[in-house]
């Protein structure tokens, strides 16, 4: 097995012995990039001479003796929307293409003091808007597994350079299935936690009441290790939960034993591949040989939940977006006469059509007169969902359902129909619509060999419940592959 | 009644708090720095970053809330409401839409001796803009200082209680005493500390209530009331013509002392409101209001009725001393525990001590006047011990030495003379003295009067009680 394709546990521990060096490890990574990238197209930017520069001060500080943290070293990618100092930040939109931050997301600030190698900045969809990454302003990213496909999205240059190994994790952001879908579509893990248990600080707001900054690895271990360093109440984000957190990867153990799996009616119906649906019902039925309980169950509002996350996430995007003015920093039209004619310009040139398309929805449904009709009513919607969750996790621990409808579709191919892309999402929003964690782990894989992700989603911070039994899973059918590049 | 219509008029009042950082952000709350010195990443709405409230913002909005006699909210949020202008970087405001800090309150004020009661509909807190710098000097561009970003503003919506540009000035004065009272906010007018909105409509008595205008760019008391003015006569000349008012928000030019149309209600803005997902629900435990309702003292106006209604002081001087922290608990405890007339200690207070105050930059505390020197100085005058001029004596030390008063009086020789005997002997001198001046007196020049009088005075090197002394002339020349 090569270096690169190896776990983050498994280098971490060689990193600790010293049976490599950090400095190794990122030239190693570096060079897999410099093989792949091309048909992958996971990053936006690189920075392999900052990331060297951090090797090799980690690699001193471990000659030195110093007690470091797990991911100590370990090359890790970061989501282009989420702030990285001095280096660009670009939402893979025009509209930032030179934009430098000036300062770290709290994210960033934690792994940076836990020693975490950045190799870069990752693709994306414009401003997370998206299910495929093909409305990325820079490039379109591949998946890993067929290179005509997309890698899923918004994450999609996260999860394609996880899967492509031009990373030992990353980081993507959820806000309704960004980390799971891409997951999924790529073989890799995803998980999305409780809303508020990462600092949203310095992550470019999409819809600020759904985003959620969160772990893609190769496996369920590295990503309960990233976890662990990036949770934690932060006092810059007032939506931040007030509340420790476990070690989340010392405390896996593949014990499924009489865990209540919830199958909810709703995510195995219409408009689910039958051979994803298989899959994720296989994958069910290897739990409850290991002893799991499977208990069928309903979630009734799920078909109100598609309406109510474009209606809030847009509304929320509407708003978030209008800094992008041309004013202070990002883009700016070259030729504009007057004010109001340089707003229109500026913001007609740096936006491209998705997230054009998201502002006008979010400020149509803002506007006096039909605030009633769709915000208030998306946002009882939103309610009256977390409630039927918060009901069905009375009886059960976990809920298995598919991550996404169907395996990874060819570019370009949705690319028309924006109605047809946001089904994809229609497994993955109600998890962010209830504020619940999830997780999507690879399963069997149907006869085009393109992966399947099982999701599980759990209540209120109970990602370690999610992890462990996503572990238990995958330590039955295997998990991730390499795929061949 | 204006040419026989009624004003009906509205104030939306913007007070900026004191606070020592911002609403939202860790950034000094200072005014007059250099251009874009007090800011970071969050006041600057740089992509990423977050609010989090500073909750003595909360503390200063609730204070304002028990002064004007509001209904705290328990239980309230915050709210964006978007726009798109240079001087505002995340291209919204924080600020709150339907649920207010505080609301149905009332604050009394006093127009012509009577006490109005003026309705506050409600109290929001909200971040301030920044500014946009036009200069020559920047070659057609304009440049935009941020350093108020973020500045932590309370808007005060009163009713459409007020009836003229007059009382909308008492009510806005009164506003500000209590602001500066409660010590949330600088009232520094020409920093833009508080600043209005003015909302005016006109109607014949007995008719419905005329379509108001709303008027913006308000930036001091004086221009409100002629921006007010202004408003009434355009409505009026407007409906003598013919006419009818638009519903309209309008600019005021205080230099040019007109108001011109900003935009139509057709165009009125669509702000978009909607609760802010970046900040939780504010709630504020029932103890926390009642420990504030605690802090609050007796407010300014309150104090100005009560000087003026069962004092009988005049209004100005009442209003001079409500209005000052220090000069009313000085006047309050002067009354309270002095058997003298508040009129007397008002007039030294207004009198001597503020010029004093106001000439040395001092403040009371720097000079020995207390509650009890002051009732001690009354007392002596009241008595006769010493004179007005020779009170005027012992103040003038009293502003710069601490001494027992009776020391004073006895240093400077002041102790007045009462005697009737002494004051005889020597009205007796005067007059075999001036045998001239008693012959006018007595052929009708009453001016010698004086003359004699002051003679006594002299005589007497100023400690002659004048009132009685003046009193013997007058019999003995009889």
């Amino acid at each position: 097995m090569a270096i690169y394709e190896k776990s983050a546990a498994e280098l971490s521990a060689m990193l600790d012995k010293k049976e490599i060096s950090s400095a190794e490890l990122t030239k190693e990574i570096f060079s897999r990039i410099n093989a792949v990238e091309d048909k992958v197209c996971a990053y936006v930017t690189l920075d392999e001479e900052n990331a060297l520069a951090q090797a090799a001060e980690i690699d001193r500080r471990r000659a030195a003796g110093e007690k470091l943290s797990p991911i100590a070293g370990l090359p890790i990618g970061i989501k282009d929307n989420i702030s990285t100092k001095g280096l660009r930040t670009t939402c893979s939109s025009r509209m930032l293409e030179n934009y430098v931050p000036p300062f770290d997301a709290s994210v960033m600030t934690k792994l940076r003091g836990a020693g975490a190698v950045i190799t870069g900045k990752l693709n994306m969809d414009e401003f997370a808007m998206g299910s495929s990454t093909e409305t990325s302003y820079f490039k379109k990213t591949r998946n890993p597994f067929d290179t005509e496909r997309i890698p899923g999205g918004s994450s999609g240059g996260s999860a394609a350079a996880v899967a492509a190994c031009e990373a030992v994790m990353a980081l993507g952001s959820d806000t309704g299935g960004s980390i799971r879908q891409p997951a999924s579509y790529c073989g890799t893990v995803g998980l999305k936690p409780t809303y508020g248990a990462v600092s949203r600080y310095g992550l470019v707001a999409f819809a600020s009441s759904l985003d959620q900054i969160g772990p893609i690895a190769r496996t369920v271990e590295d990503a309960a290790m990233l976890l662990s360093v990036i949770c934690g109440h932060d006092k810059m984000d007032a939506t931040s939960a007030y509340r420790e957190y476990p070690d989340f990867a010392a405390q896996l153990n593949g014990n499924v034993s009489g865990l209540k799996i919830g199958i909810p009616d709703e995510y195995f119906g219409e408009g689910i591949d039958d051979e994803v649906r298989d899959a994720v019902m296989n994958a069910a039925a290897e739990l409850e040989k290991n002893g799991a309980v499977l208990k069928r169950i309903s979630l009734p509002s799920t078909d109100y939940a598609l309406s109510s996350y474009y209606i809030i996430s847009s509304a929320e995007a509407s708003s978030n977006l209008a800094r992008f003015d041309g004013v202070k920093y990002g883009y700016r039209a070259e030729e504009y006469d007057g004010l109001v004619d340089m707003y229109e310009k500026t913001r007609s040139q740096g936006f491209g059509a998705e997230v054009k398309r998201r502002i006008m929805l979010g400020t149509f449904v803002l506007s006096s007169g039909f605030f009633d009709a769709y915000y208030k009513k998306a946002k009882l919607l939103q309610r009256r969902i977390s409630a039927e969750f918060t009901e069905a996790f009375k009886d059960v621990d976990v809920i298995a359902a598919p991550t996404v409808p169907s395996t990874a579709f060819k570019i370009g191919e949705n690319m028309d129909d924006p109605l047809k892309m946001y089904a994809t999402d229609i497994c993955t929003v109600t998890v962010n619509i209830a504020g619940l964690p999830a997780i999507s782990v690879p399963c069997a894989r149907k006869s085009s060999q393109l992966p399947i992700g099982l999701q599980l989603i759990g209540g209120r911070f109970a990602e370690q419940t999610l992890l462990n039994t996503a572990y238990a899973y995958e330590k039955i059918i295997g998990g991730y592959c390499l795929p061949e590049l | 009644m204006v040419k026989g219509y009624e004003v009906v008029i509205g104030l939306e009042t913007h007070a900026e708090l004191s606070t020592d950082s911002k609403i939202y952000c860790s950034c000094p709350n200072r005014f007059g720095l250099e251009v874009n010195s007090q800011v970071c990443p969050v006041c600057m709405g740089m992509p990423g970053t977050l609010p989090t409230l500073n909750e003595k913002v909360v503390d200063y909005a609730i204070k304002m809330g028990h002064a004007l006699n509001c209904t705290i909210n328990p239980v309230c949020k915050q709210d964006r409401k978007n726009y798109f202008y240079p001087d505002l970087p995340k291209a919204y405001q924080i600020s709150q839409a339907d649920v207010p800090l505080c609301e149905n309150g009332y604050v009394d004020i006093l127009v012509d001796g009577q006490t109005r009661r003026i309705g506050i509909t409600r109290i929001h807190i909200e971040e301030d803009a920044g500014k946009l710098l036009h200069s020559d000097k920047f070659n057609g561009a304009s440049l935009v200082d941020l350093n108020r970003c973020g500045v932590p503003l309370i808007e005060i919506v009163s009713e459409p209680d007020l009836k003229s540009s007059a009382e909308a000035k008492i009510y806005l004065e009164t506003l500000k005493s209590i602001l500066k009272y409660l010590d949330i906010c600088d009232c520094k007018m020409q920093e833009g500390s508080i600043r209005c909105d003015v909302n005016v409509s006109v109607h014949k008595p007995g008719e419905p209530l005329g379509t108001r205008t709303e008027m913006k760019n308000v930036n001091s008391f004086s221009a409100a009331v002629r921006g007010i003015d202004y408003e009434i006569n355009r409505q009026i000349e407007l409906l003598e013509a013919g006419g009818t008012v638009t519903q309209e928000t309008r600019r005021w030019d205080d230099v040019k002392g007109v108001s011109t149309s900003m935009r139509s209600k057709e165009d009125a803005q669509d702000y978009r409101y909607f609760p802010e997902p970046d900040l939780l629900t504010i709630v504020v435990e029932p103890e926390r209001i009642a420990a504030l309702k605690e802090q609050i003292p007796e407010l300014p106006n309150a104090k100005l009725m009560r000087y003026v209604k069962e004092y009988g002081i005049t209004l100005k001087e009442a209003t001079f001393v409500s209005e000052s922290v220090e000069l009313a608990a000085l006047f309050d405890e002067c009354t309270q525990k002095g058997s003298g007339a508040p009129k007397s200690y008002i007039s030294w207070i207004v009198g001597d001590l503020v010029k004093y105050l106001n000439d040395t930059g001092k403040s009371i505390a720097d000079t020995a006047i207390t509650a009890d020197k002051l009732i001690e100085l009354v007392k002596v005058i009241d008595d006769k011990t010493i004179s007005n001029a020779g009170g005027k004596k012992v103040f003038a030390v009293l502003l710069e030495e601490d001494k027992p008063i009776k020391d004073i009086i006895s240093q400077l020789g002041l102790s007045q003379v009462s005697d009737a005997a002494v004051l005889e002997k020597i009205a007796d001198e005067v007059l075999a003295a001036n045998e001239k001046s008693v012959t006018d007196y007595k052929n009708g020049k009453t001016n010698a009067l004086g003359y004699l009088v002051g003679q006594c005075m002299k005589a007497s090197k100023g400690k002659a009680n004048p009132g009685m002394m003046r009193d013997i002339i007058t019999k003995k020349l009889s």
